[in-house]
């Protein structure tokens, strides 16, 4: 669906709706920035990734030789601003205008829409800083007239605490890690853990040659035997990855009971002040940096509770948040009430982990999210 | 009355085939003047009008509506239906003009048999380059879509419209996926299909558009079609 031109009362509605959520964010401690709308492809979607490129709008950009880029959304071109200033200050920051997504033809998602939003850099106490971006934005709804809400949380802090807290080899939990926002290929990575599938022939041949004591020229005769040596993938990168696998070889598989608790804690969807008690009954007695992460779970249901938000009408839902590469801790979306079926009118999130992907040298807090001004002014109406 | 038109592949084999295909449903094509008009005329269905495009162009033609039918390779129509409320529906599979949708990698990736493999490599790839392991091919969308089936992480699709085997020689990308008959063109150039790395076993196709608008005259000639497809058992 293109997007339509704004005309009169929706027009003038519009513009009022942004004008009152800059003030709030403004009273709020936000201040505004405005980035720009085209990026380069390279620069935007090596942190979202190929997926989220099938949704960019690219185009070539024949003076430069290379693609340019719209902006599917305003989280990676803020974090830039603030690297720009610089990634060991603080800084919050709002900023509204259009984003632009390509979408399956027939679902009436526009491909063109406003977003106005908030994303804050550098707070150290984060459960602070994850109360205060969701009460802004629940401010922001409640300015545009939206009393009535229902919330989804999630936070993706609890199963990388309890991924780091298993005993398992560091390679395994770098490969669980890394692919926890495909959930599909996760559990499968988690089920070849318990169970190692067979190796080819082929395989064995490799593990073995490089196993210790082996001819120490095997590899590399054997990889020229299959021709010519082609591509920018080297032979020490075959030899790295070949000692890798037979290293992870003789890996003990993992316990099923470890897999069961991963699948059982992923599992988690229900009203939001059970889940900490449902985390602490799987986890039992882990403790360490999963249980500060569970912990802070129920702190921030606290503290939203303090800020007059009734945890009671939050539910949670463990595997939320898995969809959307950068996001690794705390998640939320925001819908009008009796509206579960349309799409949420505010969300967000803290990806602390992508900062260091942007260019700081350690991760930094960073949490953000926006509200879709258009459809507010529908649901409203 | 406009009739129903059937969009031919302009030449070569694929449109030979064709020919002989529709010959045995009792329908002759007969191309116009010389090899390089391209003109064709039918006998054997009343109403119907043979255009001719390129392979390539069917599909978007018939998205759009322009034409009632054609005959091209499932893998372009494929790489075209990607929305749910598909704009064209494909009437059979024609039994000819078959050739596989794969996923390869160079030879001399000893320690790379499958998709899972790739993938690990993409992570050693970033590690030491600096960038995404990148795909070469013309297919974005089924590449894509195959890849998040497989989990996939870290990844980017390099285009290239021809001459894809030469892309991890040229530097150009690491692994292709690119449509394969034979697998002669792989081998010549250094490359292997992973075991898991079939995308698509393509073949040509009679499509349908479904955006099109039928005519009476065009409703009716493609009763009929249907009636010989069923009895000649294709349908």
């Amino acid at each position: 669906m293109l997007g339509r031109p704004r005309t009169g009362l929706v027009q003038r509605q519009l513009d009022t709706s942004l004008k009152t959520l800059s003030a709030h964010f403004e009273l709020c401690g936000y201040t505004a920035v405005s980035p720009p709308h085209l990026y380069l492809g390279e620069t935007l979607l090596s942190l979202y990734g190929e997926d989220l490129r099938a949704r960019a709008f690219l185009f070539p950009d024949a003076e430069r030789g290379n693609e340019l880029c719209l902006r599917p959304d305003f989280t990676v071109p803020v974090a830039l601003i603030h690297g720009e200033n610089g990634w060991d200050t603080a800084g919050a920051y709002a900023y509204q205008g259009p984003v632009f997504r390509r979408q399956q033809p027939g679902l009436g998602r526009p491909v063109e829409y406003i977003q106005a939003g908030i994303e804050s850099f550098g707070e150290a106490d984060t459960t602070a800083a994850d109360i205060l971006a969701l009460t802004t934005l629940i401010g922001g709804l409640r300015e545009l007239g939206l009393h009535e809400v229902e919330m989804t949380i999630g936070d993706l802090s609890v199963p990388f605490a309890l991924l780091g807290s298993l005993e398992m080899p560091d390679r395994r939990r770098a490969d669980l890690l890394r692919h926890f926002w495909r959930p599909s290929r996760f559990q499968d990575l988690v089920k070849r853990s318990v169970m190692p599938p067979s190796d080819s022939a082929a395989r064995i041949e490799l593990l073995e040659a490089v196993a210790p004591g082996a001819a120490p020229d095997w590899l590399s005769d054997r990889a020229r035997a299959e021709g010519e040596f082609i591509g920018l993938r080297r032979l020490d990168e075959i030899q790295e990855r070949a000692v890798s696998l037979s290293m992870a070889k003789a890996d003990p598989p993992m316990e099923q009971s470890a897999a069961d608790l991963i699948d059982a804690m992923l599992a988690i969807a229900g009203p939001a002040v059970q889940a900490g008690t449902q985390m602490r009954a799987l986890t039992g007695e882990i403790g360490g940096a999963l249980a500060t992460a569970v912990d802070r779970f129920d702190e921030r249901l606290e503290g939203l509770s303090k800020q007059g938000i009734d945890p009671a009408q939050i539910q949670f839902d463990a595997s939320f948040g898995r969809n959307l590469e950068y996001y690794d801790g705390f998640v939320f979306e925001i819908r009008a009430k009796g509206q579960q079926a349309h799409p949420p009118l505010s969300g967000g999130g803290r990806y602390d982990s992508m900062t260091a992907k942007l260019g700081a040298t350690h991760p930094v807090p960073a949490v953000g999210g926006m509200i879709r001004p258009e459809a507010v002014l529908s649901a409203l109406t | 009355m406009t009739g129903l038109s059937l969009a031919l592949p302009s030449k070569g084999r694929l449109q030979a085939d064709t020919i002989a295909w529709f010959a045995g449903l009792g329908i002759e094509i007969f191309r116009d003047g010389t090899d390089r008009e391209y003109s064709a005329q039918a006998t054997g269905l009343d109403g119907l009008d043979v255009v001719m495009m390129s392979a390539g162009e069917v599909p978007r033609e018939l998205a759009a509506g322009r034409v009632h039918l054609g005959v091209t390779g499932e893998d372009l129509i494929r790489e075209r239906l990607t929305s749910r409320n598909e704009l064209i529906s494909i009437l059979t599979k024609c039994g000819f003009g078959h050739a596989d949708l794969i996923v390869a990698v160079p030879k001399v990736w000893i320690d790379v048999e499958s998709m899972h493999d790739l993938d690990e490599v993409a992570a050693q790839f970033r590690q030491f380059h600096g960038h995404a392991l990148r795909v070469a091919t013309k297919y974005h969308n089924l590449v894509r879509a195959f890849f998040q089936k497989h989990g996939v992480a870290d990844y980017r699709l390099v285009d290239s419209q021809g001459a894809t085997e030469a892309a991890p020689k040229n530097l150009a990308a690491e692994a292709i996926a690119d449509i394969t008959s034979t697998g002669d063109t792989l081998r010549a150039n250094h490359l292997k299909q992973l075991d898991d790395g079939l995308i698509l076993e393509s073949q040509a196709v009679l499509a349908e558009s479904v955006t099109a608008e039928w005519s009476d005259l065009a409703r009716s000639s493609l009763a009929v079609l249907r009636d010989r497809l069923e009895a000649s058992g294709a349908l």
